[in-house]
């Protein structure tokens, strides 16, 4: 019997218009290298950092949200250590006085505690001609991310299983997404995970050493680096090999932990109080007023939509799982004016493309509206439930309304009495024999007939009306 | 030169020819650098010099260094925007120790500045440029860095006023940070009412500067004082050093014609002060290894181009400082070790909080503390000491910047024929209480000895 101890240490970038100590602007994804920079948060000399409020209020309100103690008093300090990414090579960060302490998330009953979470600041990005910085030609630096606030969310050793290492970021992704501190997105670098990982032999106590995994940038990663990992160390108990307390990347593409640095090699950052940077000091007021900015989190709306929605509850947790997705049934139920077929439609049809296509809610080119055109083509019997299911996936991909589908394609429900009765009359004339034998007894060819008119219009037929005018062609000869 | 009677000249070409001509010994300018200022402001026409480790847009910055030899500043210092909006105008950078660390300004990359009292003898340092400058008469006045003492010192040697304001008082945005928690702007110049007048111009909460605070009181309205109604302190350490006995009798002489005009005088024991070197020389290079870590190459200034990313660090840093900043930022990075951070450098935080304390409750009993502002006399050039003699010629200014307070170098007469100055030191914030009596001190003093002559 083995014991598998994770704890993980998280940063997130805060959502704030302009970085943590100078006036640039935050977004390094729509911008050109080096683009949003000054003399700051490039390091020049004679530059001192000016903290940005908006980073302070977002920590508070991630350690209100994660249940933490909110610190009246902090402090910045220096972490010492030389790399081109660093501008100025120390990174500010809260290493003696972190602005939240303690804190917990509650993954299926259970509580994964947090020792502690404190703001520092992001680094540029590098990127080398080649691959690695030893070997490059050439490297390049993008300072648009330098100084970018961060929040670092470092866990107690709670976490049991790499599953519940990946549930424990995916709700964390939820609630600071819910709370709009971060866009909580992983792959582009927005939330960082790196895991601390042991094993201990329950029959003999015997302990492995612990690793640390770098660069862990996937919720599906979290869980495959750290089963790569627990199954490794178990191995080498098993084995008796001896250990090495060591860091390790994960490589993604060949599916494996790969050595970074061993204990060793740490480097000493020598930490020292920010001297450009008095302390932060929070008053009650202030925390209270961002308590009252918390707008409403998971388990309260799924309650809501339970109530206004009248969903039931398997519903009601999936739409609100995810803020954009809550978000973006209730806009489709102003349209369709109609809860459970939006939540219906949602949970089937537009989740199974999000999932298959790998799409993100923000970047949908459906429309709320499409919704309310769906709910009015069905309840005026303009198309049917299968025509609905049919057409689903092409207004998903190109986002185009549902009634100018249906329009282009002519899929709309032949209605009309005399066009039916035109169609049902050939389909007769055409098929003699099982005329004959319907009219000898065999009611069931009904269906046949049904069939066949669904067959020759392509389903369109309005079913009520087809067999409407069938029984009185067939009953009357 | 003052600013009183320079007020509505243009002077600014005058003073610049005056460096041409006079400067090649001295070696006090780096570089003429013209930034006219604003010409409606009150003072235009009126040039002034800084110190080459405060930053004005387009202009080097060398800090003396040659690691920032060809560096170009992409931004202008928030002390000297002020000046320049109230319509003083940059004529030049002045020389200085390489990063501010030293006390004789010999440690410049660009040669040492020679004292123009004496120029077979040091100017004094690190704001050694701007303090012959100004001694010269090329200007008014100049801005310096005062961190351990580097105004104050090369003011006395040079036979000028040098002014430290309390810690908060100016903001440091723009200015080469070699310890952000004892570092600040001063104002060198022949008068007390001179220093006030752009302290009044360049102070006052900034934005860029979170350490620095508001002060409300107009330093320049009123400068007078009754010295028949202050109370001085003498910490006793100033008799237990080891005074050249001119400047004991020289110091006694000044303390005898305070008394004369009937201030109190105390001596009193502050045995704290003994550590202020000690704690001074733990924390100011264990801040300067982190603030100078910047200095790597990469990103702007001198770059030893090498195979591989720690070679190249490795050799840039190492031809690119010299030996003094490198012996320095060698202390601080020691002092900082995990193995060691809390043997030097965390008792040294404790130790100052301790000194601070101590002056704050002494100054609540005494307006001034008053000593010499230096142990010896300016010595000549290329005078051999080892570093640990350097360091103590700041025993008498180091405690003003551990706990941020307002100093002044007043110069005193001559011994030798070499410039003496007394160190006030005031109350925190309080700026103007100390501007009121040191120029008190001053104008009566000089009266005094011109009467003697
Ligand atoms: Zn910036």
């Amino acid at each position: 019997m083995y014991k598998t101890i994770i704890g993980l240490e998280i940063h997130t970038q805060l959502l704030t218009k302009t970085k943590a100590f100078c006036s640039c602007s935050t977004d390094h994804f729509n911008s050109i290298p080096n683009q949003n920079i000054c003399p700051i948060c490039t390091g020049h000399p004679g530059t001192l950092p000016a903290l940005n409020e908006e980073a302070v209020k977002l920590a508070v309100k991630a350690g209100l949200i994660f249940n933490g103690t909110i610190n009246k008093f902090s402090r910045f300090d220096r972490k010492n250590y030389f790399y081109p990414d660093l501008a100025k090579n120390y990174q500010i960060t809260q290493h003696f006085f972190p602005i939240v302490s303690n804190g917990y998330i509650t993954i299926e009953g259970k509580k994964i505690r947090i020792k502690r979470m404190h703001l520092e600041e992001d680094t540029a990005k590098m990127f080398h001609e080649g691959d690695q910085i030893s070997t490059a030609q050439e490297s390049f630096l993008d300072f648009n991310r330098s100084g970018i606030p961060l929040l670092e969310i470092v866990t107690e050793p709670d976490i049991e299983s790499p599953s519940e290492a990946r549930m424990f970021m995916e709700k964390l992704r939820n609630l600071l997404r819910y709370a709009e501190i971060s866009t909580g997105d992983m792959e582009k670098g927005a939330l960082r995970c790196d895991a601390n990982i042991s094993i201990v032999n329950l029959e003999n106590n015997q302990t492995s050493k612990r690793v640390e995994i770098k660069n862990i940038n996937s919720f599906k990663f979290v869980e495959k680096a750290l089963e790569f990992e627990q199954e490794r160390l178990i191995k080498n108990l098993e084995a008796n090999i001896k250990m090495i307390q060591e860091t390790r990347g994960w490589d993604s593409t060949r599916k494996e932990t790969f050595p970074m640095r061993t204990k060793e090699d740490d480097v000493d950052y020598r930490y020292f109080p920010e001297p450009d940077l008095p302390p932060l000091i929070l008053t009650d007021e202030f925390i209270d007023h961002i308590r009252s900015t918390i707008t409403e989190m998971p388990e309260e709306k799924a309650k809501r939509f339970m109530i206004q929605y009248d969903l039931p509850q398997y519903d009601a947790e999936i739409l609100t799982s995810d803020k954009e997705l809550a978000d973006f049934f209730e806009k489709c139920v102003k349209h369709a004016k109609d809860a459970k077929f939006v939540s219906n439609l949602i949970m089937t049809d537009l989740l199974r493309e999000l999932k298959e296509n790998d799409d993100e809610i923000e970047n949908l080119k459906i429309k709320p509206e499409f919704f309310g055109e769906l709910k009015e083509l069905m309840d005026s019997n303009k198309i049917s439930s299968k025509i609905l299911k049919d057409i689903f996936p092409e207004i998903y991909k190109t986002g185009k309304s549902p009634k100018d589908i249906v329009k282009e394609k002519g899929l709309e429900q032949i209605d009309d009495e005399s066009e039916l009765r035109k169609i049902i009359e050939e389909i007769i004339k055409e098929n003699p024999e099982e005329v004959e034998k319907y009219k000898n007894g065999k009611k069931k060819l009904l269906g046949f007939f049904v069939g066949e008119v669904m067959k020759k219009t392509k389903g369109k037929a309005n079913p009520q009306k087809t067999n409407e005018i069938l029984l009185e062609l067939l009953e009357k000869e | 030169m003052t600013i009183e009677e320079t007020i509505g000249r243009n002077i600014i070409e005058e003073s610049i020819q005056k460096i041409i001509e006079m400067d090649k010994i001295i070696n006090s300018v780096l570089r003429i650098e013209k930034v006219v200022g604003n010409k409606n402001g009150k003072y235009f026409g009126i040039p002034f010099l800084v110190k080459d480790n405060i930053l004005v847009k387009g202009t080097k910055t060398t800090n003396a260094s040659k690691i920032l030899e060809n560096y170009i500043s992409p931004y202008t210092a928030t002390a000297v925007q002020k000046l320049l909006e109230a319509g003083f105008s940059l004529i030049g950078k002045t020389n200085m120790d390489e990063f501010a660390m030293g006390n004789t300004n010999e440690n410049s990359y660009f040669g040492p500045v020679r004292n123009p009292k004496d120029l077979s003898r040091v100017s004094g340092g690190s704001s050694g440029g701007s303090a012959a400058a100004v001694g010269a008469g090329y200007v008014p006045f100049s801005l310096g860095t005062d961190t351990g003492g580097s105004v104050r010192l090369p003011a006395s040697f040079c036979g000028v006023v040098g002014f430290k304001p309390s810690y908060g008082m100016i903001s440091r945005y723009g200015v080469t940070s070699f310890a952000s928690s004892l570092d600040q702007i001063g104002i060198l110049s022949n008068s007390v009412k001179d220093v006030s007048l752009v302290v009044e111009i360049i102070k006052g909460k900034d934005k860029n500067d979170p350490t620095t605070l508001s002060h409300t009181v107009d330093l320049t309205s009123n400068l007078e004082r009754d010295l028949s109604d202050i109370k001085i302190c003498i910490p006793k350490i100033v008799y237990d050093t080891d005074l050249n006995i001119s400047i004991k009798n020289s110091f006694n002489e000044a303390v005898d014609f305070l008394k004369a005009k009937g201030s109190k005088v105390e001596v009193i024991d502050i045995p704290e002060l003994e550590y202020s070197v000690a704690v001074y020389y733990i924390i100011a290079p264990s801040e300067a290894s982190s603030n100078l870590a910047r200095f790597d190459g990469v990103r702007y200034g001198f770059r030893n181009a090498s195979l591989g990313l720690n070679d190249m660090y490795r050799t840039t840093r190492e031809i690119g400082f010299g030996i003094e900043v490198k012996r320095r930022i060698i202390m601080g990075t020691f002092n900082l070790s995990a193995d060691y951070y809390s043997k030097y450098y965390s008792k040294a935080l404790k130790v100052r909080r301790i000194i601070s304390d101590k002056l704050y409750n002494i100054l609540d009993e005494y307006d001034v503390m008053m000593t010499p502002t230096s142990p010896s006399i300016p010595p000549y050039m290329g005078e051999k000491f080892n570093p640990l003699e350097y360091y103590l010629m700041d025993t008498f200014t180091i405690p003003a910047n551990l706990a941020g307070l307002p100093a002044i170098n007043i110069p005193f007469g001559l011994i030798e024929g070499l410039p003496f100055g007394i160190q006030f030191i005031g109350r925190q914030m309080k700026d103007e209480e100390l501007l009121a009596i040191a120029n008190t001190f001053h104008e009566s003093a000089k009266k005094e000895f011109e009467k003697n002559v």
